[in-house]
Formats: structure tokens, C-alpha cells, sequence
């Protein structure tokens, strides 16, 4: 019987090998955001912190309902808030909650250089194994939802797990077990759809004409889906990118990367290697940044 | 050596390093697999009933302790999670239930009697004994002192007013009755609770 | 509520009004997201905020605080007036066909009866007619111009969709489309709830603004429904439980009254309790009062309560006024108070004035704080700053802050909002040397008792005689006292027709309260709880999922009063026939022989429906009151009566200023502002990431909303210079609190009269301890006065003006505790 709980590896990052796949028994898994049930609460925020120990530090308010203001390395889910008048000229208060949306195809994993620092379960899960982490900061550049954050303390790369240990005892993550109305839920993917269809439909027949399932094929699909009210819009819920797609340098690294053999190793480069990345810059530049918020659709990301 | 992520990734070199860095994890599935999922935490921990102490939903709460409830384990809450069960929260929680946890294990509890003298600008602290033994005798002396057994009129109302409580809101219903009881039976009148606010 | 959270889902329109429930109850807002998943159902929200409930509702409408009354007001019109209403049920089941005395008036806004100087109303004329058989009159074609249903139409006449606009700031076109959604559950089929919470109570006419809707939901026929109801969604986890259990000023366990000294003996206060019918052959069921009142003065006074005594009426202390929180801060700012005992409660900063209640405190003689957490109370005599400029040195009050057990350690039941009465458990040991609340009460007790025996002292019969037979005095279980509450048998009860025949025998715990007697043979702590731990064992601890139907009761889950019954009012599910009004939705219905169905009938099991009993048994009409001929002070009809501090005079009737009757103390008038000083108004409320001043100690929801901050609107802060995230200062007549600035558009300027009217929205969730940034107490803001009838302060609707300022300046605290345990006395 097939089963979300399998854990067996689709991918790790930088390693060639193909996994063991003859078992191929994993259900592909998903967590259906369903932004028009969102009453923006953040239990999901506050389950997370508890089941991961996470401790945020207690902020300011900068004048909005955003809190903490951006993802952290603690906070790896967090609801942004978005007043939008639509063109009826009523207001309408878009809350989706932001977080990691687990690539089908993962940016993150791609870029990173480090091997078995970011891998992909066979139910489609992408996690970040902090151990092999060298904190180089590719996973951030590879992500084209701006995801991942360094930690100042131990410079390695945080994001949402979709709760892997839970998953992997029959669990939902602590984010979909939490929320009060719904607005999170978990399953197969397949069945994420099928209940998807249904609100679409519940969402048209109250004067959505466009709502629809975000899910971009641009990365092959996500793990982490959206029902949005204006689904020909992503854009207004805080920035979602409307076509996101993985950088073209990571697409170039992944393009170089396979053909190489593997006889040619130099240990000497090995201890550069990590000499860059222990002692080199970890500074984002300019360059980055504007790549990142065209990304973004323009949000900061510094 | 100034080295810039991109021309770092575009240059063929670096793949090349990478990809030997690639080979030390080759062939390490399983112990991959290991590293990179976190133990589930609770198992083996023992699960209690308890309901959410905020709102009136009462929300079905699940709390989860370390120990197996033996003599030589000390039971401490670690996890707390909504109960499926529970017919209205089926299993959810909102961001209040949801942080519990650090309700439990909140750095400004109230750990031990204190007591502030007259005129003092710190709390000093003391022993249950103490704290009962001058609450009582306090309260004593005022209800001897100001009781009203009849009013003007000579009937009886046998009344306390100088001394007031305050009940709570989030205590249970068997708290409220043996509040109820003791309080009343001392003839206090100004007696009320948080349903106003 | 009447009804239960999962029943939401049985709704087909939703309101949500005076409430904010998806922020305040997110949990229990699940049931609006499955009707509307599930039932088609349509959300509807009206509120000055465009609250996160707003933001998942169907349809959205402004309206100015304290103007509820002047909305619904024109809800019951337009239902009068376009003939929207559930005929059958409203002459049937409300007093619509009662004929009222012709004495009875109203004009220029007040009802016959008014004393100016009393501020109240002698309320002889606010009654039926009474015929020589000695019921009430009808006519039940409701043609009569004295019958209640033409009076209310006449009265409500008067709340034409122009002046809701003009009062309440609505359009027009939204006010008639909420009326319209509210409209579509007049057909016998449909039902709407409401869900309202303190948004409607925290006002100088708090209760008469839940009356309306009320009348509103009577009207469609919308009581004892499945998906209907009037449905208070409450405060905190067990404030049902703490009012059920009587621990307010006026009350006894179970909604009894203490006695005034108006009522010297028991004959007297019974007198004005027979609960007489007023119609032929209704049930009226306060009847029953003796029996409750005398088993509970067993169950606590035992022996000591006999026939011969009054059973013991003389140990209970009488009244001569209520001593509710807001008296009992005037009496301490005044002096008159010596001791104060807070169990859990944090009332300087949840009670108006704050300024007041420092002094107040600052006058005690000692204050006793029992509490989980350090409340501002206990330490109201640190100094802070600008958030709590106290100078301890000139603070006299001894206090005290002994540190009791959390719900993680305690055991015992909690009643939720549906009335379910939830048995919890312990997850581990209290830690440090916290004690429960029942232990340290005990304590408390025992120690005075002891005092007593030896020293004698004041009036020592009630402390000596109270019932105490727990196992371990110093700790009585909660099981002990959970059965306490639902009562046993003293003596043996034998049948009427055969004394030698044992019915109940001495020693059982009551199946119920239908089993109690007024002669001294039972003994019972609450008698709506009765029922709650029986000799089959502790229904409050039952966890059965079951919910045969798919109805949303869970008859099995846990145990509810009364009498387990899960939707209150639930005979009038069906027409008078006993045949369910909406048949796809039965609840209980008339087989031939007796009441069945998914719920305990809230009726006579085996009343014929051709006897005529009305469905609301509680009443002495047996009918629900649309015309409230006791119960409220302002008057049998809700009027529109503007806040005490109010932006516009009262446009229905402009001599009248705020309520006509609401309390105030001297100098708390003096204090309230005028729309000249003060011209913007505020309303205070909470947010979801946060639980009153308690979250503030838990880590993870001060950091999802860590400071003090006010809401305001783009034009309001455009006009006064004030940015986002920038700091500014609101004032009212009584002080100001500096805080951040959201500015949003989920707060609009209102047309009010024509002018446009700013509101600016104020959380109320910081202090001076916990996790959270340090900030202003919002009570210093508020007026002291309290609703009529109930006395909640009025933190809803009142003045104020904003302005942009630095930040505020915030001392370390001086207070530490000393490092060394050291003992005293």
C-alpha cells in the first residue's frame, strides 16, 4: 500500500548517484493553502516555533500585523498581510502565509554545493540536513521564492521541513494540525487537488471569477499549494510570484555539473573549497538582491 | 580572496571542486536519511487531557510529558497539541493554544509566596506559613472589627464590606464553589468576577 | 450560547456582530468555515473594524460604535414593514398577541415611569393586561393597537434606513443588503445565528444591544433551532462556569439571588418568587425555586439548615446594593476598604480609569494576588516608568502574591460557552511551591475557622457550620467537590402513595435537579449542574465522539446543563403541531406519545403539543418576550441611546444624553469628555495572537504581536501627520497612552450625520510584565460606567483625539526580590 510516511531519498544535493528507487512506494504529499479560508491568525506560525523549538525574538511593531517582519532563521512560516482594494472598490484583506512551497523541482537543491546538505524525500518533501550545511548561502539565491535564511549564530541554511518527522510517523505538520478553519490541509498530493477543485468552484459561485489553484509549473510543481481568490494575480498576496522559475545560473551549474567525471578530484581543491566557504564573504550583493526581488515581484528582501 | 558567488559557480573549476565534494557523500543514502529527518519527539511521552485555559471554546488539549509517570521520573509537560478527538477544535489550535507550552514554562510565573512590607520597593520572599498565618489574621481583624450584623433599620444583614474578592474566570467550577463557600460564609458582599470584562 | 459550536455549521446565514470571532474564537469559527464550506452558508459582518472575520466574510458593513440598537432597530423594521416574518412561530411562540396595559407609553425617548433623579423607572406600567381569569390577554390576530406586535411596530417605525445611516454611519444600500441576508431566514426552513461576544456588552447598553437581536431572531423564528440562537460566544475558558456557579456580587449557584435586606426572612424572599403563570397551564419552571434555594443551603450549612431556621437564611450576608468591581474600586479609591483578595484577575488594567485604580489599590490596607502569572495588579506599586509611575515609597498597601498551580496542573471541570461542562487532568507535578486554588481557599478557610473555635469573634455560625467533610480537609479533591455540586439525597425520599416504598434513598448522588425537594431531603451545591457526577460516575468526564444525525451536539461528549441538553429553547424546533420546521434539519419533534429526538426536550417529555405549553418554560408566559416586561432597566423595547460620550447628539430624541438610566459614581461624570476636546472615537478590543494580559507572558505570541499600537485610518493619519509605525499619542478626558500607529484601510471615516466622523481602534493586550514590549494600560482611557443592567464598563464607544509624539520614556523596574528566603513575623 502506497504511503506518505516513506522518507526514502528522491534527491540529495551535489551527489550523482541516483537513490535506491526500486521500493517506489511513496504517495507524493502536499499542503493545500487555502488563502480564502485564511483568517490569518497565525496558529500555523505559533505551532511551528513550538514543535521545532524555535525561539523568535520579540520584535517591534512597524506598523503592520507582519510579525516577526520577514522569515528568519527561526520563523519559517510567516503570514504577510495585504490591504487591496479590488475594482468593485471594496477592500479585501489578502493573508497568505509564506513559507517554504517544496519545489517538485527545488532550486535550492540544485544550487547547493554541498552534498546531502538539502534533499528531496520521495513523497516530495525538500529538506535542509543542517549537518552538511557549509551556510554558503546558494539555497538562497536557487530559491525563487526567497525561502531559506542564514543563521547569524551558525551560519547554516533554515526553512520549513513541512514537518519531515512528523510526516515520516503518519503525522500532518504542525502547521495544518493547527489551523482553526481549515485554511491549511494536508494529504496526497492528488487529493490536494481534488479538494482544491471543489473550493474553486465554492469560491466562483460566490463571485471569484478567477479564483484557482496556485501550484507553478514553472519548478515543476509545488508541494505546497495555494488556493487564491485571484489566481491570475499571485502577485497581490504579498509579492507571489506569478511565473517563478529556478535562476538561470542554477539551471548553468546544474548544466556543468553532471557531465563531470568523477576521477578528477583534487584534494587540494577540496580544502579550498572549504577555505572559501569557511573564511570567504557571505555578503549578498547588489546584484543579488535585485535579482531576488525581481523574483519577488519587487518585495525587499534584504 | 574576494570571490563572488556567481563567477564562483560560472567558473568550471568550482564545479569541478564541488563535485568532488559530491563524492564524499556518495553512496551514503541511509545515513543521509538519518541526518536529515528529526527524531519524532514525542514518543514515548505520556499524553494527558487538559482543555485550552483562555477562551470559552475550551478547546480539547492534548499535553505531553516527559516520564512514563514512574516514582523516579520527573513529569514535565514538553509539548502541548490540540485533541482530535475534541468535537468542536478537532484537533486544531489557535496562535494562543498553539504557544501553551510557554504558558507552562513561562519565565514570569508566579514561583514562590512573596510579600511587599509598607512603603518597600521590593518583594521579599516567604514562606506559605507566613503568607497564610498574616493573610488570615488580616482578615480576621478587619472582618471583627467592621462585620454589620443589622442595618440602621435593625435588620439583620449580617454583612462584610471592608474586605473584597475578586474570583477568577479561568479556575474550575470546583474552585468557584469552594470560593463561593468560604467567601460567603464570611459575610462578604463585594464579591465579583472577570464576566463584566 | 443556546446553541453548540459545531451546530454553526447547520446555519444558512451567519452574523457576526458585536464580535469578532474568527480573532477571538478561532477555533469555534471553524463551524462558520464549514457552513460555508458545507451549507452554502453566507458570512455577514458588521463592525466598525474590518476585522479578520471580515476578511473571510460574504458581506462587510461599517458601523459607528454604540449604534447597534439604531441597526437592528431598523432590521425589526424592515421585517415589520416588508412582512419578513416567521408568522406562525412569533404568535405562538413570543408575547407578540399580549396585551399591554394602557398605561404603557413612550415618548421622546423615554418609556412611562421615569424619575430623573433616581435615573430609573417605576416599571408598574410595563405589563400584560390582566383578565378576570387572571392570565394575561390576547388576541392572537394581532390586529389589537394595545398588542404587543402593533406597539413594537409603532415603536420601530421610528429606525427608518435613512436615519441607520444617518446614526450609525452605514450606507444606506449595505445596512438594507444585511437586512435582506437576515430577512432570508424568516422562511420556516432557514435559520441564521448570531455570534456576538463583547463587542456588544462593553457598552452603557450592552444587554438591550443583544435584546434587540434577540427580538430580531424571534421574529424569524431563529430560537431553538438547529443553525439558530442567540449565541454569546464568551470570555474566558470558565467565565460561563464562575457566573453559573454564582460568584458575582448578586448571585447564588444557578442563577438564584442573594437576598436583599429588603427580604428580612425567607417568606418575604419567596414572596416576590412564585413565578406564577401567566397564561393557562404553562410550566414556568422557577417555580421550582424552594426546592433549589433549600438544597443548597443544605448542601453548604447542612445540619445547621432546618426548616426552623429558614434553613439557615440568616448566615447568608443581604444586600443593599450590588458590589460589583466598579462599586468595589469607588469604595476602596474612597476609603472604605481595607482588604482585597484578586484570584486570578488583573483589574488594574482590565477595569476603566486606570489613574483611579492605582489610587484605589494604593488605599488598601493589604491586597492579597493569587495568580500563575506576575500581574500588574500585584505589582501595581512598582514603578515603570511612564507605564506605571508609582512611587513605592509613598504606598502603604501590604501585598501579597502567592503563586498558584496552572491548568497544565490542575484538575477539574471548565463549562465553555456551549454550557459543556469539560473535566480536565493534570500533565505534571505544580511546580516551585505553586498550590491550587482549592488548596490555598482551603487554607485560607480553616486557619479563620480555628481562629474562631479559639478566639470567638464577629457572627462565627456560618464559619463553623459550613460543610466540610472533605477526606483531607486542608485539601479537598475535585471530585469531592464536583459531586458536592451536583447534590445527593439526605434522607430516604419515599412515594407519595406508599411510605414504606423507598424512591430515593439517603446517601445517592442526584440523577438531576427534577429530583430535588424543598424540604430539606436533598442537598445540592448548583442545580443547573445537577446531573454533572452522578452515582454512574463523572459525566464530565465522558468522551464519547458519537453525533447520531451528524447534528453537531455530541450528546455523549462531556455532560451540559441543563439536564445534558446541548440547544436550549429546542421544543420551538418545532411548529405548534410538534412537526420540525425544516425537516431537513429535525431536532426534536412530537411522536404521538412523547418528545424524541436527537436532544433532551427542553419541555415536558409527554406534554401533548395540543395543551398549548409554550416552548420557552423558563418564562411565566411559557412564550419568549418580545416586549420585556421585567428584566430590563431601560425599558421593554431597546431604544437607541448614544454612548455616555458621544460625537453627535441623539437624533431620535435629542434632550436624552447617553442611557437614561446607566450608573454613575461622582466624579466619574465630571470625568467624561466632550466631542469638542475629544472629536474621534475610539473602541478597544483584542487581537487573536493575544489572551487579555496573559499571552504577554508566553513567548511565541509576544513575538506575533510584540508592542502596544493603535489603529487608524489613512486619512485620519494624513490629516494629523502621523506615520506608519510612527509613535503617537491618544488622549482621552481622563489620560493618554503614547503607541505605535498602524494606519490602514481597514479602518474608513464614517459619514455620521452627514459629517465624517474618524474612528481609531485600540488593542488592549500590554503592560508592564511579561515577555512583550512594555506598554500603556489602555484602561487609562476608558469611562467609568457600566452597562444598566449589568455594570460592564463601557470600552466599546467613547472619545478621543490622537496626535503624533516621541517615544515614551521607560524607567527599569526598581523592584527585585531579594535573593536570600527570608521568614517573617
Amino acid at each position: 500500500m502506497a504511503t506518505y510516511q516513506s522518507l526514502d531519498l528522491r534527491r540529495r544535493s551535489a551527489t550523482t548517484e541516483p537513490p535506491p528507487s526500486v521500493r517506489g512506494t511513496a504517495v507524493e504529499v502536499a499542503k493545500l493553502i487555502d488563502v480564502s479560508k485564511c483568517i490569518g491568525c497565525k496558529a500555523c506560525q505559533v505551532a511551528c516555533l513550538e514543535w521545532n523549538n524555535l525561539k523568535e525574538e520579540v520584535g517591534v511593531n512597524v506598523g503592520v500585523y507582519d510579525n516577526p517582519h520577514d522569515l528568519t532563521e527561526h520563523t519559517w512560516t510567516l503570514m504577510r498581510y495585504t490591504e487591496w482594494v479590488n475594482p468593485d472598490g471594496n477592500l479585501e484583506w489578502l493573508i497568505r502565509k509564506d513559507g517554504c512551497m517544496h519545489c517538485d523541482d527545488p532550486g535550492c537543491l540544485k544550487a547547493c554545493p554541498s552534498p546531502g546538505a538539502i534533499v528531496q524525500y520521495q513523497n516530495g518533501i525538500v529538506d535542509f540536513v543542517s549537518e552538511n550545511c557549509i551556510g554558503c548561502g546558494y539555497c538562497v539565491k536557487g530559491c525563487p521564492f526567497n525561502i531559506p535564511r542564514i543563521s547569524n549564530v551558525d551560519r547554516k541554511a533554515y526553512k520549513c521541513t513541512l514537518c519531515s518527522d512528523r510526516v515520516a510517523v503518519g503525522q500532518a505538520p504542525a502547521c495544518a494540525k493547527a489551523c482553526p478553519t481549515q485554511a491549511i490541509y494536508f494529504g496526497s498530493k492528488e487529493d490536494m487537488i481534488e479538494h482544491a477543485q471543489g473550493r474553486i468552484e465554492d469560491l466562483k459561485e460566490r463571485g471569484f471569477a478567477n479564483a484557482g489553484l496556485y501550484n507553478p509549473e514553472g519548478v515543476g510543481g509545488t508541494h505546497v499549494m495555494y488556493v487564491l481568490h485571484h489566481n491570475d494575480q499571485p502577485q497581490l498576496y504579498a509579492g507571489l510570484p506569478n511565473k517563478p522559475q529556478i535562476a538561470d545560473t542554477v539551471a548553468l551549474w546544474k548544466g556543468i555539473f553532471k557531465p563531470l567525471s568523477l576521477g578528477g578530484i583534487a584534494l587540494a581543491g577540496v580544502i579550498a573549497f572549504i577555505h572559501y566557504i569557511t573564511a570567504g564573504p557571505n555578503e549578498v550583493t547588489e546584484e543579488d538582491v535585485e535579482h531576488a526581488k525581481a523574483l519577488t515581484g519587487g518585495r525587499d528582501v534584504s | 580572496m574576494e570571490l563572488d558567488r556567481r563567477s564562483f559557480l560560472k567558473a568550471g573549476g568550482g564545479a569541478a571542486l564541488a563535485s568532488s565534494m559530491a563524492v564524499l557523500g556518495f553512496g551514503e543514502d541511509q545515513k543521509a536519511l538519518a541526518q536529515a529527518v528529526r527524531p519524532f519527539k514525542l514518543a514515548r511521552t505520556t499524553e494527558t487531557r487538559n482543555t485550552c485555559p483562555y477562551c470559552s471554546v475550551s478547546c480539547g488539549i492534548l499535553m505531553y510529558s516527559l516520564g512514563d509517570k514512574s516514582k523516579n521520573a520527573k513529569q514535565e509537560v514538553i509539548h502541548i497539541e490540540g485533541d482530535p478527538d475534541h468535537p468542536v477544535n478537532r484537533g486544531t489550535l489557535c496562535p494562543k493554544g498553539a504557544g501553551l507550552l510557554d504558558f507552562v514554562h513561562s519565565k514570569t510565573r508566579t514561583k514562590y509566596p512573596l510579600h511587599r512590607k509598607p512603603g518597600s520597593d521590593k518583594w521579599e520572599r516567604v514562606s506559605w506559613d507566613f503568607a497564610l498565618d498574616r493573610i488570615t489574621k488580616l482578615m480576621k481583624e478587619d472582618r471583627d472589627k467592621n462585620f454589620v450584623a443589622t442595618n440602621p433599620e435593625g435588620v439583620t444583614v449580617n454583612r462584610w464590606l471592608t474586605t473584597g474578592m475578586l474570583a477568577a474566570s479561568a479556575t474550575t467550577n470546583e474552585t468557584a464553589f469552594m470560593t463561593w463557600k468560604t467567601v460567603r460564609s464570611l459575610g462578604m458582599v463585594v464579591f465579583d468576577n472577570q464576566a463584566r470584562v | 450560547m443556546t446553541n453548540t459550536w459545531m451546530d454553526i455549521k447547520n446555519s444558512d446565514v451567519i452574523v457576526i456582530m458585536g464580535g469578532n470571532a474568527a480573532e477571538a474564537h478561532p477555533c469555534g469559527f471553524k463551524w462558520v468555515t464549514e457552513a460555508k464550506a458545507h451549507n452554502k452558508a453566507k458570512l455577514i459582518v458588521v463592525d466598525p473594524r474590518f476585522t479578520r472575520s471580515a476578511s473571510v466574510a460574504d458581506y462587510y458593513c461599517p458601523i459607528r460604535p454604540g449604534t447597534d440598537i439604531a441597526f437592528l432597530g431598523g432590521v425589526i423594521n424592515y421585517l415589520l414593514s416588508n412582512d419578513l416574518i416567521q408568522k406562525e412561530y412569533v404568535l405562538n411562540f413570543t408575547n407578540a398577541a399580549y396585551i399591554v396595559k394602557p398605561e404603557f407609553g413612550f415618548k421622546d425617548g423615554l418609556f412611562t415611569g421615569y424619575d430623573e433623579v433616581k435615573r430609573d423607572y417605576d416599571k408598574s406600567s410595563w405589563d400584560y393586561e390582566i383578565g378576570e381569569d387572571g392570565f394575561a390577554k390576547v388576541d392572537m390576530t394581532l390586529q389589537d393597537p394595545r398588542c404587543v406586535y402593533q406597539l413594537m411596530k409603532q415603536h420601530y417605525s421610528r429606525y427608518t434606513p435613512e436615519l441607520v445611516e444617518r446614526i450609525c454611519g452605514s450606507p444606506k444600500e449595505k445596512f438594507l443588503k444585511v437586512a435582506e441576508y437576515m430577512a432570508s431566514t424568516s422562511k420556516p426552513d432557514k435559520a441564521m445565528t448570531s455570534m456576538y461576544a463583547l463587542g456588544w456588552t462593553q457598552h452603557s447598553k450592552g444587554a438591550q444591544n443583544i435584546r434587540t437581536m434577540a427580538m430580531v431572531q424571534l421574529l424569524l423564528g431563529n430560537i431553538g433551532v438547529r443553525g439558530g440562537g442567540m449565541n454569546a460566544l464568551r470570555g474566558h475558558s470558565n467565565i460561563q462556569g464562575l457566573t453559573d456557579v454564582g460568584l458575582m456580587s448578586h448571585l447564588m449557584p444557578g442563577y438564584l439571588n442573594m437576598p436583599t435586606q429588603k427580604e428580612p426572612d425567607l417568606a418575604t424572599y419567596m414572596s416576590s418568587r412564585g413565578f406564577k403563570p401567566l397564561r393557562p397551564g404553562q410550566t414556568s419552571y422557577w417555580q421550582n425555586y424552594k426546592k433549589f434555594f433549600v438544597s443548597f443551603q443544605k448542601s453548604i450549612f447542612g445540619k445547621a439548615a432546618t426548616a426552623e431556621n429558614d434553613w439557615a437564611y440568616n448566615y447568608l450576608p443581604k444586600l443593599d446594593v450590588t458590589y460589583d468591581i466598579l462599586r468595589a474600586f469607588d469604595l476602596m479609591y474612597n476609603g472604605k476598604m481595607n482588604g482585597y483578595i484578586c484570584q486570578g484577575f488583573n483589574p488594574l488594567m482590565s477595569f476603566p480609569n486606570k489613574a483611579k485604580n492605582l489610587q484605589a489599590l494604593a488605599k488598601l490596607k493589604w491586597l492579597v494576588v493569587m495568580d500563575p502569572l506576575q500581574t500588574e495588579t500585584a505589582r501595581f506599586w512598582e514603578n515603570h516608568g511612564e507605564f506605571n509611575d508609582s512611587k513605592p515609597e509613598e504606598i502603604q498597601t501590604e501585598v501579597f502574591e502567592l503563586p498558584t498551580t496552572s491548568f497544565a496542573e490542575d484538575e477539574g471541570s471548565l463549562t465553555n460557552s456551549s454550557r459543556w461542562l469539560q473535566w480536565h487532568w493534570p500533565g505534571q507535578e505544580p511546580p516551585y511551591e505553586t498550590k491550587t486554588d482549592i488548596d490555598i481557599m482551603a487554607e485560607i478557610f480553616l486557619r479563620l475557622k480555628t481562629m474562631y473555635v479559639n478566639e470567638g469573634g464577629a457572627f462565627p455560625d456560618p464559619i463553623l457550620n459550613l460543610t466540610w467533610n472533605y477526606q483531607t480537609p486542608h485539601a479537598p479533591t475535585p471530585e469531592e467537590l464536583a459531586k458536592e455540586l451536583n447534590g445527593r439525597v439526605l434522607e430516604d425520599i419515599t412515594d407519595p402513595a406508599d411510605p414504606t416504598k423507598i424512591i430515593l434513598a439517603a446517601g445517592k448522588q442526584l440523577d438531576g435537579f427534577a429530583q430535588l425537594t424543598d424540604d430539606g431531603k436533598t442537598a445540592c451545591g448548583c442545580w443547573i449542574y445537577s446531573g454533572c457526577f452522578t452515582d454512574a460516575g463523572n459525566q464530565m468526564a465522558r468522551r464519547d465522539t458519537t453525533d447520531p444525525g451528524g447534528t453537531g451536539l455530541a450528546p455523549k461528549w462531556t455532560w451540559a446543563w441543563p439536564a445534558n441538553r446541548r440547544i436550549l429553547y429546542n421544543r420551538a424546533s418545532a411548529d405548534v403541531a410538534g412537526k420540525p420546521w425544516a425537516p431537513q434539519k429535525p431536532l426534536i419533534q412530537w411522536n404521538g406519545s412523547r418528545w424524541v429526538g436527537f436532544d433532551v426536550p427542553d419541555y415536558g417529555p409527554t406534554i401533548k403539543p395540543e395543551q398549548s405549553v409554550g416552548p420557552f418554560i423558563m418564562q411565566q408566559e411559557g412564550v419568549a418576550r418580545l416586549f420585556a416586561r421585567t428584566g430590563m432597566r431601560e425599558g421593554p423595547f431597546p431604544e437607541h441611546y448614544e454612548p455616555m460620550e458621544a460625537p453627535i447628539a441623539n437624533l431620535m430624541s435629542p434632550a436624552i444624553k447617553g442611557n437614561p438610566v446607566a450608573r454613575m459614581f461622582k466624579g466619574d461624570r465630571e470625568a467624561l469628555g466632550s466631542a469638542e476636546k475629544f472629536p474621534i472615537v475610539a473602541t478597544t478590543y483584542r487581537l487573536t495572537e493575544h489572551f487579555h494580559y496573559w499571552s504577554k507572558h508566553v513567548l511565541p505570541n509576544a513575538v506575533m504581536q510584540p508592542e502596544f499600537f493603535v489603529e487608524m485610518s489613512e486619512q485620519l493619519a494624513a490629516e494629523k501627520g502621523i506615520k506608519i509605525g510612527g509613535w503617537v499619542k491618544v488622549s482621552s478626558n481622563r489620560g493618554f497612552v503614547k503607541a505605535k500607529a498602524v494606519v490602514t484601510k481597514r479602518l474608513q471615516p464614517l459619514k455620521v450625520d452627514g459629517k465624517v466622523q474618524h474612528v481609531i481602534g485600540i488593542p488592549i493586550h500590554w503592560g508592564f510584565t511579561g515577555a512583550a514590549k512594555k506598554g500603556y494600560g489602555v484602561n487609562v482611557l476608558g469611562p467609568v460606567v457600566g452597562d444598566a443592567n449589568s455594570e460592564t464598563p463601557e470600552f466599546k464607544a467613547y472619545l478621543v483625539d490622537v496626535e503624533p509624539t516621541t517615544p515614551p520614556v521607560t524607567e527599569p523596574a526598581v523592584a527585585s526580590v531579594s535573593s536570600s528566603k527570608k521568614q517573617q513575623g
